[in-house]
């Protein structure tokens, strides 16, 4: 396939034989010579059960793990942009001197407003962040990245802590900027139907390794109804080692 | 036939939904009494009239409010009052200053680096185990009987209170920031200067506050042992004349000192970290 050939010579992020040790001597693996590349502008969505190393993956590319026993090789782009669980705004500083964060320049202040009121917080720019719900301030997180206009954006469990409503909605938003912006994306979910809402492609963290990888072939907006939809889910879940009589 | 079973229906409880805006966290101070703070010694004063009026107090042990009015009075006729309370002023003020810019700098010093921290932490932690007071004999045969060594005594104890609480909040940094700050590419300048420097000011103040009351308890200590001016001068005379009144007046200042410094930080600490919320807020 034409598309998997530009996959392999052109790709945002391209991992090998990365190993993570975590513990004393010999220690506990938990990446065990991990493969994964992600093309530029592909929407990746990491599942796996608690404790398999989704987390530890992603900090792996983030640049976080100090300290961390391991080997293997990683490759990222120059512009990482990390969206954490919680938002992770700094509590003295406004909404607005949030997402500019580390940036200088008049034109960022424009770049910044547009962010925000890309992610719907328009005139919240002076607002101090315990004043936004959770929700917002996670927007408000996502506005921070936007704004660097990253090649590359990891997301851990970041809808992790918001309510179903607001999640979906979250889902939308996410996906269109995505699209506008073009960044490749891995998200971790504990969520098999936001993964296959969201991703081109799903993947299943296993005993240190990806265990399985799913490209989702559904146009978009999917629909939880689609029989398509269904059979991904059950085949994911199944992956996930759980045992689903209700799927179809 | 299938009985039905009647379910009760659960007990509503009524909250009042039109009282929303006023209302206050159930778990939270509720709400502020006004002028709350002036209540104490209004309360206390009023007794004190109260029982000087009815004979209860001996005039010796405890003149009336009025008597003390008066002293104030004669004391400012006679310039003694001002004199002595710019004297005092001035020694609280210059070591709270020389103290402040010492206690921080250091921690500064010691909080932004590793060499710093282990160069100045050491001693700091030592220094704090020795009750400053207790260096008043040194001092003394160091720097003599003067102002120096008043104002020094003064800036050591407000250096160590205020060293370890603005170190303290710059060695404990919610890591959360720190993540943040390395994925967002911020350098070391920056990151010190957006998150943690305004991380600290809680501790600072907290230590500012502390501050400000060992330097008042320094000042009286140090006036009534050694001095020959100042409102504890003041008052140490008054003793050997049995002037019960004089005595009142310089607690009565003494007071006064602490209560509007602390007034003014409390008043600075909501300007400064508006951005927060807390139960009193
Ligand atoms: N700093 C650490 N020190 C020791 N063990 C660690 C550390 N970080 C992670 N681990 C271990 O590595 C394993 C994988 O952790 P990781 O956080 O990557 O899991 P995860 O897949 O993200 O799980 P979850 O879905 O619960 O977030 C866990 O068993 C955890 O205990
Ligand atoms: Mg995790």
């Amino acid at each position: 396939m034409a598309t998997d050939t530009e996959r392999l010579t052109e790709a945002a992020v391209r991992v090998s034989g990365l190993v993570r040790r975590f513990g004393e001597r010999p220690g506990r693996t938990v990446l065990d010579h991990l493969d994964l590349s992600i093309a530029p502008g592909e929407f990746v969505a990491l599942l796996g059960r608690s404790g398999s190393g989704k987390s530890t993956l992603l900090r792996a590319l983030a640049g976080l793990d100090y300290d961390v026993a391991g080997s293997g090789s990683i490759e990222v782009p120059g512009r990482v942009s990390v969206v954490f669980q919680d938002s992770r705004l700094l509590p003295w500083r406004r909404v607005l001197d949030n997402v500019l964060l580390g940036l200088d320049g008049r034109e960022v202040v424009a770049g910044g407003r547009a962010a925000l009121a890309e992610v719907g917080l328009a005139g919240r720019e002076r607002a101090w962040p315990v004043e936004l719900s959770g929700g917002e301030q996670q927007r408000a997180a996502l506005a921070r990245s936007l704004v660097r206009e990253p090649e590359l954006l990891l997301a851990d469990e970041p809808f992790g802590a918001l309510d179903a409503l607001t999640r979906i909605r979250m889902h939308g938003l996410l996906r269109e900027l995505c699209r506008r912006h073009g960044p490749a994306v891995l998200l971790v979910t504990h969520d098999v139907d936001e993964a296959i809402v969201l991703a081109d492609r799903v993947l299943v963290l296993d005993a240190g390794r990806i265990a399985v990888d799913q490209p989702i072939h559904l146009p978009q907006p999917r629909s939880h109804r689609d029989p398509r939809f269904l059979e991904y889910r059950f085949q994911l879940l199944t992956a996930l080692g759980v045992e689903e009589e209700t799927a179809a | 036939m299938a009985t039905v079973q009647m379910i009760a229906p659960p007990t509503l409880r009524r909250t009042p939904a039109t009282a929303a805006p006023g209302r206050r966290r159930r778990l939270g101070l509720g709400r502020p009494i006004p002028y709350g703070r002036v209540l104490g010694p209004v309360v206390l004063l009023a007794a004190w009239s109260a029982a000087s009026a009815a004979g209860l107090l001996d005039p010796r042990v405890l003149p009336a409010p009025w008597t003390v009015v008066g002293t104030v009075r004669r004391l400012i006729e006679a310039g003694t009052l001002q004199d002595s309370l710019l004297v005092s002023l001035r020694r609280a003020a210059l070591g709270f200053a020389i103290g402040a810019v010492v206690g921080v700098a250091l921690a500064l010093v010691a909080g932004l680096s590793r060499l710093g921290e282990a160069v100045v932490d050491g001693w700091m932690q030592v220094q704090r185990a020795v009750p400053t007071l207790g260096l008043i004999p040194l001092m003394i045969l160091w720097l003599g009987i003067g102002e120096a060594f008043k104002v020094v005594i003064i800036a050591l104890v407000v250096a160590i209170t205020l060293y370890i609480q603005t170190h303290a909040g710059l060695t404990s940094i919610d890591n959360r920031y720190v993540e943040l700050a390395e994925t967002i590419g911020l350098n070391r300048l920056r990151f010190i200067r957006a998150v943690v420097l305004p991380g600290a000011l809680p501790g600072l103040f907290i230590g500012l506050r502390l501050a400000v009351t060992s330097s008042w308890i320094s000042l009286v200590v140090l006036e009534q042992i050694n001095a020959t001016s100042g409102i504890g001068y003041l008052m140490f005379q008054a003793q050997n004349y049995a002037q019960t009144d004089v005595i009142v007046v310089g607690l009565i200042i003494y007071g006064l000192f602490g209560f509007l410094s602390d007034a003014a930080l409390r008043l600075a600490e909501r300007r400064v970290l508006s951005w927060r919320r807390t139960l009193s807020g």
